[in-house]
């Protein structure tokens, strides 16, 4: 059994068959990365787990409860988090209280009247935060405003905020679309270092197959809504049917 | 001290002090002089000040922190009035059971309306307070006669039960609102030199609870509730997908402002024992938001300094009358004398709302963080000379939006 366990769902909009029959299942502590060609699926099946969409048909179970018709706050408490293709931050707000937020969320719940107690009170959370930040490298910019920082910062904010909840799964919708190579690599870094450090379920999403290759344990390839293969990188890279429908084009 | 760090903690007595003082700052120029008609330390004005610096400081709750804009808030100052006033007239003329009473009425009326419009957000949001608050104008002028006496408005009369007070004052009249015997309408006047400073017990009651909300709101923007609030107004997106449901938070910022604007509407029928219905027409409901903007959205004294200045203007632009224009303009030639007061008097009396509305609009444009702003650019222009240490204003002024602080 694996955390999440996908089972037979199917989406359509319209006319259009998003998503049909997709079984998968996401072991404990391994990275599985999702790829596939533009619209095979990839982003509606992400948004079938953390509650922004409801499929038509079939079951999504995590951690032995199902996913569907819960909100996406609801989710998040029953640990998964998600960083998406454009980093959501709290740009008006410093980094330290874009930490401080995930912490109060995971300690108190989806909502807390507190008032009366002090922010920088919280001598627990703060540490927490704080030396989240100090593994993503981000601890001397701590009182930057963070809609001022680079995008490659934005990212590492926005998976700093995830990781400090530890969330029992991680998932990552295209985390390099649209950035330079050097930016790539340092995602690419810090995910490694993260897996180091802590254990961690990721279900990345990714067109990059440079990342995939660097990052994934399993791989399940996406084309017309339907998993084509499941398998570890070494034999996705040599396998026939992957090269045609996938690899072919991509290079 | 009291919960606050220091820096807050100071802002807080220099605030103190600041309200203690009032009678006598804003009081500078001598008696009889031609300037003493932009003394503003009547107890009439100075209240006003205190009472709608609460509801503004209210408003900014829910504005300036979460980002909704609510063009209703007028509603629960009106309802708070009407609370206020039916305690006088069963209870007693002590004014406490009139605020508890209005601070509840007007949290349960906020629980209800915030409810049903916080299912929406942005313009949305706007224009359905903006409904409800004409809504409830509209009942309380007509439907709901039985309980706000529809046009005439809400008055305390000699017939009133008054179980627990006086029913007819030893002169006949109805006895006049006090806190536990103090009449809020007694003053004790000092002179001093060609000064004379009034201290009016209706502005020191108005004033301690101007600091006792003032107090509050600095401990919800340190909080970690202020903190969800100010996230919401970032990015609810982030918020939700970080496990925090949005709805309670912001239903809990519209329910605080409401029950700040309830206690406001009981202060006023506090120094003023009536209710009308116009008092939740929605100029009124524009009025605070007006005053939030143009001292700065999101700022802990914006709202207070956006309110004194609309009260002030509106007080002293509203008494210049065309004689008094006369005399001020009496050293230009005839012809050019007319041409100026024409121009002038429309910007004068009951012409007020041109100058505010002027005065708005250069705000916004050449301001838009507000006073507070002003107030900012002043004081780094002097700081600039001295150290460039001690940087980290940001303090007392939480981030505004970016359209604000830009
Ligand atoms: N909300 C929607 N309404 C209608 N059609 C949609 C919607 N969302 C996605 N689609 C369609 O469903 C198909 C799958 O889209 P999806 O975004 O999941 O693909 P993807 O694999 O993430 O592609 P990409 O690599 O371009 O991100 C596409 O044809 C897309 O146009
Ligand atoms: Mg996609």
């Amino acid at each position: 059994m694996g955390i999440l366990e996908v089972k037979d769902v199917g989406k359509r909009f319209g006319g259009l068959q998003a998503l049909g029959d997709v079984n998968l299942s996401v072991q404990e502590n391994t990275v599985h990365a999702i790829i596939g060609p533009n619209g095979a699926g990839k982003s509606t099946l992400l948004n079938c787990f953390v509650g922004k969409l409801i499929p038509d048909t079939g079951s999504v179970m995590f951690d032995g409860q199902s996913v569907l018709g819960r909100t996406p706050y609801e989710i998040n408490q029953m640990g998964i988090s998600r960083v998406f293709q454009t980093p959501e931050i709290f740009g008006d707000l410093d980094v330290m209280e874009n930490m401080m937020i995930p912490c109060f969320a995971k300690r108190d719940g989806s909502f807390r009247l507190h008032a009366f107690e002090r922010v920088n009170d919280e001598k627990e959370l703060v540490e927490q935060a704080e030396q989240m930040l100090i593994d993503v490298n981000m601890i001397d910019k701590r009182h930057m405003n963070a809609s001022s920082m680079s995008r490659g910062d934005k990212r590492r904010l926005e998976m700093a905020m995830c990781l400090v909840q530890e969330p029992k799964l991680l998932l990552l919708d295209e985390p390099t679309a649209g950035m330079a190579r050097a930016d790539t690599n340092n995602t690419i870094d810090l995910l490694k270092e993260i897996k180091e450090k802590r254990d961690i379920t990721m279900a990345i999403i990714e067109h990059d197959m440079h990342v995939v290759f660097s990052l994934a344990e399993r791989i399940t390839v996406l084309a017309q809504g339907t998993p084509l293969v499941e398998d570890t990188p070494e034999n996705i890279k040599g396998h026939p049917k992957v090269r045609e429908a996938y690899l072919g084009e991509a290079h | 001290m009291l919960g606050l760090n220091n820096k807050d903690f100071r802002f807080l007595l220099i605030v103190i002090a600041l309200t203690m003082a009032t009678p006598i700052l804003l009081q500078p120029f001598p008696e009889g002089s031609v300037m003493a008609q932009f003394n503003a330390g009547y107890p009439d004005l100075m209240q006003r000040f205190a009472i709608f610096g609460i509801f503004a400081i209210g408003f900014n709750i829910l504005f300036g922190l979460t980002g909704y804009l609510s063009f209703g808030h007028a509603a629960f100052l009106g309802a708070g009035s009407y609370s206020a006033v039916w305690m006088f007239k069963l209870l007693s003329m002590n004014v406490i059971p009139g605020i508890i009473l209005a601070i509840i009425v007007s949290g349960l009326f906020a629980l209800l309306i915030g409810y049903i419009s916080l299912r929406r957000s942005g313009i949305y949001f706007s224009i359905l307070t903006l409904a409800f608050a004409q809504m409830s104008f509209n009942l309380a002028y007509s439907v709901l006669t039985p309980i706000t006496n529809g046009e005439t408005g809400l008055q305390v009369t000699l017939n009133d039960p008054r179980i627990l007070g006086q029913q007819v004052a030893a002169n006949g009249n109805v006895p006049p609102t006090n806190l536990f015997g103090l009449e809020m309408g007694s003053s004790f006047k000092l002179p001093v030199g060609a000064w004379e400073f009034t201290f009016n017990a209706g502005y020191y009651f108005c004033a301690v609870i101007a600091i006792l909300a003032f107090y509050l709101s600095l401990r919800i923007f340190r909080s970690p509730f202020g903190l969800m609030l100010r996230a919401i107004k970032t990015n609810q997106t982030r918020l939700n997908y970080t496990g925090l449901n949005s709805r309670p938070y912001t239903l809990a910022a519209f329910v605080i402002s409401g029950m700040y604007a309830g206690l406001a509407g009981a202060l006023l029928a506090s120094m003023d024992p009536l209710a009308g219905a116009e008092r939740m027409q929605w100029t009124a409901s524009g009025e605070v938001v007006l005053m939030t903007i143009l001292g700065g959205v999101g700022t802990m004294m914006g709202p207070v300094l956006g309110a004194g200045f609309i009260k002030y203007f509106e007080n002293i632009f509203s008494k210049i009358n065309e004689n008094v224009l006369h005399q001020w303009f009496s050293w230009l030639p005839d012809g050019l004398e007319n041409i100026v007061i024409w121009v002038a008097e429309h910007f004068v009396g009951s012409g007020w709302h041109l100058t505010s509305g002027l005065l708005f609009m250069l705000v916004v444009i050449f301001l838009p963080g507000g006073l507070v702003e002003g107030g900012q650019r002043i004081a780094a222009m002097f700081k600039r000379k001295k150290a460039d240490d001690d940087s980290d204003d940001a303090g007392h002024h939480p981030k505004q939006s970016p359209h604000v602080a830009e």
